[in-house]
């Protein structure tokens, strides 16, 4: 410390310092706190919907083992049933189907943009879905109710209510984040694997297939799993297409029910801690349940991929 | 086939993958707005929505999701700011970071009716708030927190390492460095995040169904009460929202006009995210311009 200045300037030196030292930590504070908060939201939503959705079993009840291996869906009978067995089924045959539609022409597209037309795909592609993401879904819901649903009446049958249109307008919706999720895995591949491959006479179908799809396979999948993510939460479209009969589906044309749509149609009209309303509340659960299993899967194929 | 063919005929395959996602793009934004712009006009705006009668209108639901954004961004843009900074800046290498890294991704990959129901169960029922433009706001807060938080982070990642260093190098504090030359750097892309979430925001409506409710009560645009129960400004008041009602009206509603009532709400919503999105876009590049002096 200096010796020569006056009392003053040595008071206004350390008093600076000293709020200097108060913001530094004034603003780890602020930060700290925000990433505590996004903490506390995660747990309270497990929390609350854990807590919520186990009532069923064990207040309500119903056996798990009806639960998830009964059709039978029957909560305003003599003896009501509460098998949800056709809504689970009805979410994954959704997710799954649209998942292998959406898979092959996405991560096509994103090669195209990647791979073939770089300039036009940044250009024009990229644009265009960031602007499909960003519609929202009660918008695809409602071109599905009036155009699919009409056209599948017409032109395959059925009453145009169907898995099938639900199917199409799932793949239409994740298609998107699909195709932009894979274009980051191909982008993030070093540039010397393409090189090296064009080095040794491939032509570029064979570098893509034999070089850049192998090394890019974890974010790939990592692309297809969140697709299928936004594919299996997906609510108010899926709702206004799918029929919502409590029935499972024969074939593709007929009208069945998913997790969400039955949630979304019932939340209203069931009285809170209802039997009826708390199987509504185990629905969420497996949903919420669902979510983190296809986090961990992202987080393994991440891992993986820095090996 | 040999190799030469094999690899023209994957790249048509690929260029008409391509050409498929920007015809859908097309097509169904040439649909929607097309059909939209014979209802849409300035009566539709501003006109109440009638519950049985035709000729309703859309104007206290667009009010509403405009209203219900803006409580969002007021809790999201700072949370969401410092949550950015935390990970960019502050987190380190260890078991806590990853599991927030965990929170945040389950949190943006949670389905939203999910985050709805959760909204019902702990700001619609537990704190007793109810139906209103609060609990909305404060689910949608969930909702957007995860974007926003990666939005920033990556934004401020994406400064240039030499700045952060000159900073620290002047003899700044982390916070100051963070605030005085991280944080300029990044406002572009984080200002894009911003408005492009706002997109998001705006569109969202599994998530508000039971927490915003699907109702408005009747409001006077006259009272600029904000604890008024006819007040559009009171927080704690029911809010349909444009994209709720566009749902409703399709899936149950009993107006004659149901087609007329859903095309041009649909027509409104598709205009206003191509507007956030088209507005992002030109703004993040003019600024970035100006900035850079390029």
């Amino acid at each position: 410390m200096q010796t020569n200045l006056r009392a003053s300037e040595r008071i206004v030196r350390k008093s600076r310092k000293l709020s200097l030292k108060n913001s530094e930590r004034n603003g780890k504070m602020i930060v700290y706190t925000a990433a505590f908060l996004t903490v506390v939201a995660t747990l309270a939503v497990t929390i609350f919907l854990t807590q919520r959705g186990l009532q069923s079993f064990y207040i309500s009840d119903i056996s798990p083992l009806e639960f998830f291996a009964s059709t039978n869906w029957d909560p305003a009978g003599d003896n009501p049933t509460y098998g949800a067995l056709v809504f689970i089924f009805g979410s994954l045959a959704v997710t799954l189907v649209s998942a292998i539609i959406v898979a092959p022409l996405g991560i096509g597209t994103a090669i195209f943009m990647t791979e073939i037309a770089p300039s036009w795909g940044k250009r024009v592609l990229q644009p265009v879905i960031e602007i499909l993401v960003g519609i929202p879904s009660v918008i695809y819901g409602y071109i599905g109710l009036t155009v699919l649903v009409p056209f599948i009446r017409e032109q395959v049958g059925g009453s145009g209510y169907s898995l099938m249109a639900s199917i199409v307008v799932v793949s239409v919706m994740i298609l998107p984040t699909v195709t932009t999720l894979s274009a980051d895995a191909l982008n993030r591949l070093p540039d010397g694997l393409r090189s090296s491959s064009y080095a040794l006479g491939a032509t570029r179908w064979q570098t893509i297939r034999r070089v850049l799809l192998p090394a890019a396979i974890p974010g790939l999948l990592t692309a297809v799993i969140l697709g299928m993510a936004r594919a299996i939460g997906e609510a108010l479209a899926i709702q206004m297409v799918i029929g919502n009969t409590e029935l499972l589906p024969g074939s593709l044309l007929d009208p069945t029910a998913t997790m969400t749509t039955i949630i979304t149609l019932n939340m209203g009209h069931t009285t809170f801690g209802s039997a009826e309303n708390n199987v509504l509340w185990t629905l969420g659960l497996i949903l919420l349940a669902i979510s983190y299993l296809l986090v961990m899967a992202v987080r393994f194929l991440g891992a993986r991929r820095k090996m | 086939m040999n190799r030469k063919q094999t690899d023209k005929f994957a790249t048509t395959i690929f260029t008409l993958f391509a050409a498929i996602i920007v015809l859908v793009l097309a097509a169904l934004l040439g649909y929607v707005l097309y059909l939209g712009i014979q209802q849409v006009t300035w009566d539709f705006l501003t006109s109440k929505s009638s519950n049985f009668r035709a000729g309703g209108g859309i104007q206290d639901q667009l009010f509403n999701s405009f209203y219900i954004l803006l409580w969002t961004m007021i809790f999201t843009v700072p949370l969401g700011l410092a949550g950015g900074i935390y990970m960019a800046e502050y987190a380190k290498g260890n078991k806590l970071t990853a599991v927030i890294r965990v929170c945040i991704e389950t949190l943006a990959s949670l389905p939203s009716i999910v985050l709805g129901m959760f909204g019902l169960l702990v700001f619609v029922n537990t704190f007793n708030i109810g139906y209103s433009v609060l609990s909305g706001a404060l689910t949608l807060t969930i909702f957007n927190l995860p974007i926003m938080i990666r939005t920033c982070e990556n934004a401020i990642r994406s400064v240039p390492l030499q700045q952060k260093e000159a900073g620290l190098a002047l003899g700044y504090t982390h916070w100051r460095t963070t605030t005085t030359v991280l944080l300029p750097s990044a406002f572009p892309s984080i200002l894009t995040g911003i408005i492009l979430s706002c997109g998001l925001v705006f569109g969202e409506a599994a998530a508000l169904l039971y927490s915003a409710g699907m109702t408005t009560p009747n409001l006077d645009f006259g009272n600029w009460n904000p604890f008024s129960g006819t007040s559009p400004l009171n927080i704690m008041r029911p809010a349909e929202t444009l994209s709720v009602h566009v749902w409703k009206v399709n899936s149950e509603g009993i107006i004659p006009d149901i087609r007329d009532v859903a095309d041009g709400g649909a027509a409104v919503l598709v205009t206003t995210i191509l507007i956030f999105n088209i507005s992002a876009r030109m703004l993040g590049s003019w600024i970035h311009r100006k900035l850079t002096s390029k």
